[in-house]
């Protein structure tokens, strides 16, 4: 490598510094670091195609099977739903983008050299939720609404599909961008507690996966008290409309998983400020 | 200027940093010397608020570094050249420190250039080897030309022309009277770099004084006088073609003749002397002699290896000499 005079740190000069460095400045740094790293690129291609493909799968399988469907299955059938169940599958991708927002600043290091430029860590933190959010709720929108319009027209040729004019279907459709944008902040959250990749997603899996399952197993009358509590069902109410007799109606239990999502936010937010990088 | 007072860091049951207060001044270079794991890292964490001190506090320029308006146009600091996000060009890497602080894109082009990255600006930053991060990793520290300077072990596993380049460069950043700090765990390193040292061991602060006067009073050519006739001692070291500084305790530093010389010269001139010693035999050995108490993980002697069984409880390990530090 070639040697490098003295005379070379003669810079151009900067200008005069007025205000402070905050959060405008910061939102433009997290936006750099986060489409600056091919994770965020594979991790997004991979929900696209997950939810996206999953639904045409579906959706097709629904079609080509339709005349052998029994009465009470065509009387549920919920086409904006059968569009939309790649989402379920979505959610475990958005959650590795999420953790490693906040994983990958430890894993590597670079939240020493991160808090060194920007210290004020309560800007730190909000900025980089703040460009989590715009886009896994962008990413997330678009792949909830392609998956709808293409899961309907393979639906078309059956003529069992539906529109977003149809009660509840654009409120499922908006929602399931809206319910993976949660998703990722709650493993964000988890991320942030945790500070390590592994465990985050573990942790967030454990939680939206693993805990229904075993709620499952529990007597009947316990399992329907308890579901209607769990992240997990809470946030597939507002999209996964099956209005289920132990669920309450989609919003409210979609606030309840954007409730314990803004609690991890909140104690995230905490303990990144209070203890050291 | 970095101004430290009664800093402490406990971690846990140990005190990484026990009650520790210097200054480090600009238009200087300031070695900030130590062995390995004498506190030196955590003290530069805990002047960039990375970590909150137990006790004391760090105030650069007037303030704690939080409270900075800009940052990084005011200290530009390397605590671990490889703490970068592997998967991002230096470009990139460069480019969201400089947003934080409002620094201008072309800004990140020019450090490139001045560390000679130029080329490997669109490659990410995994690919580079240890002394290419190095660079990057100064060239983050200048985006906002600030007037203070830390490094933490800057040449660590660099080559002999890239140990030149930075000790040129921490010089020439000096010369502009930017406050530059940095640490070292070699005095060699020092010698020719630094103006002060401060040393520290097991998180306390040992020695805080120029190089001159640490080589004055450790380099082998150095012969310590005590006598009661200072004046008349020192003229005739300088008609036998020797020089004699005054040490400030009483004492004369003789340099430029062997302890013999120094000896023959004071019974010429009918000098009593009260002390006449032999400095130490190289800046390395004062240093390690200086801090050999602190010293946190010894190396077993080859001598005691076979016969004394390590005790329970103490750090010490066979191990062969230079394998541990």
């Amino acid at each position: 490598m070639a040697a490098v005079t003295t005379e070379g740190t003669r810079l151009s000069s900067l200008p005069a510094p007025s205000g402070r460095a905050g959060l405008m400045g910061t939102l433009r740094s997290e936006f750099t670091k986060i489409r600056s790293v091919r994770s965020t690129y594979w991790t997004l291609l991979v929900l696209f195609v997950v939810c996206v493909g999953l639904g045409a799968l579906i959706t097709s399988l629904t079609a080509a099977h339709w005349n052998q469907a029994s009465l009470a299955q065509r009387a549920t059938f919920n086409p904006a739903r059968n569009s939309l169940l790649g989402l379920y599958f979505g959610q475990f991708v958005i959650v590795v983008l999420g953790a490693l927002t906040v994983t990958a600043e430890y894993s590597t290091g670079m939240i020493r050299t991160a808090l060194t430029a920007m210290p004020r860590r309560g800007i730190f933190y909000l900025a980089k939720a703040a460009v989590f959010t715009v886009v896994a709720l962008v990413i997330g929108e678009i792949t909830s609404f392609v998956a709808f319009f293409l899961g309907q027209a393979l639906l078309s040729s059956t003529h069992i599909e539906t529109t977003l004019g149809a009660p509840d279907v654009l409120r499922a459709v908006v929602g399931g961008g809206l319910f993976l944008a949660v998703c990722g902040l709650f493993a964000f959250g988890i991320g942030a507690l945790v500070r390590h990749t592994a465990a985050a997603i573990s942790i967030a899996i454990g939680v939206l996966f693993v805990l229904p399952i075993i709620v499952n197993f529990l007597p009947t009358s316990w399992t329907n008290d308890i579901m209607r509590w769990l992240p997990s069902e809470a946030g597939l109410a507002i999209w996964n409309t099956r209005q289920q007799a132990h669920e309450f109606s989609s919003w409210p239990e979609f606030g309840i998983f954007c409730a314990y999502t803004a609690a991890l936010l909140i104690a995230g937010f905490i303990l990144f400020r209070k203890r050291d990088a | 200027m970095i101004e430290v007072r009664g800093l402490t860091k406990r971690y846990g049951e140990k005190l990484a940093v026990n009650d520790l207060s210097f200054s480090v001044e600009p238009g200087k270079v300031t070695g900030f010397l130590g062995p390995n794991g004498a506190g030196k890292t955590t003290t530069m964490r805990l002047i960039l608020g990375l970590d909150y001190p137990t006790a004391g506090s760090v105030q650069i320029d007037g303030k704690q570094y939080r409270e900075l308006d800009y940052p990084m146009r005011e200290v530009g600091a390397l605590i671990d050249a490889k703490a970068v996000h592997g998967g991002r060009t230096a470009y990139n890497h460069l480019l969201c420190l400089a947003q934080t602080n409002n620094i201008p894109r072309r800004r990140v082009d020019e450090v490139l250039s001045l560390v000679g990255l130029s080329e490997v600006a669109k490659k990410r930053s995994k690919a580079f080897s240890l002394g290419m991060s190095q660079r990057l990793g100064i060239a983050g520290t200048l985006l906002g030309d600030p007037s203070v300077l830390m490094f933490d072990e800057p040449v660590n596993g660099l080559d002999p022309e890239g140990i030149r380049w930075i000790r040129n460069l921490m010089r020439a950043l000096a010369a502009e009277g930017r406050t530059v700090f940095v640490s070292s765990h070699l005095m060699s390193e020092m010698e020719n770099t630094a103006d002060d040292i401060i040393v520290i061991g097991r998180g306390k602060l040992i020695a805080n004084t120029t190089i001159e006067k640490f080589i004055a009073e450790n380099s082998t050519e150095t012969v310590r006088v005590r006598t009661p006739q200072i004046d008349v001692m020192a003229r005739a070291v300088a008609a036998a073609g020797g020089t004699a500084t005054a040490n400030g305790d009483g004492s004369l530093l003789v340099q430029g003749m062997p302890t013999e010389r120094v000896g023959d010269v004071a019974f010429e001139a009918g000098v009593r002397l009260h002390e006449l010693s032999q400095a130490r035999a190289s800046l390395e050995e004062a240093f390690m002699e200086l801090t050999a108490d602190s010293v946190e993980y010894h190396a077993g002697t080859a001598a005691d290896a076979p016969t004394a069984p390590t005790p329970a409880g103490t750090e010490t390990e066979q191990a062969p000499a230079g394998r541990t530090s």
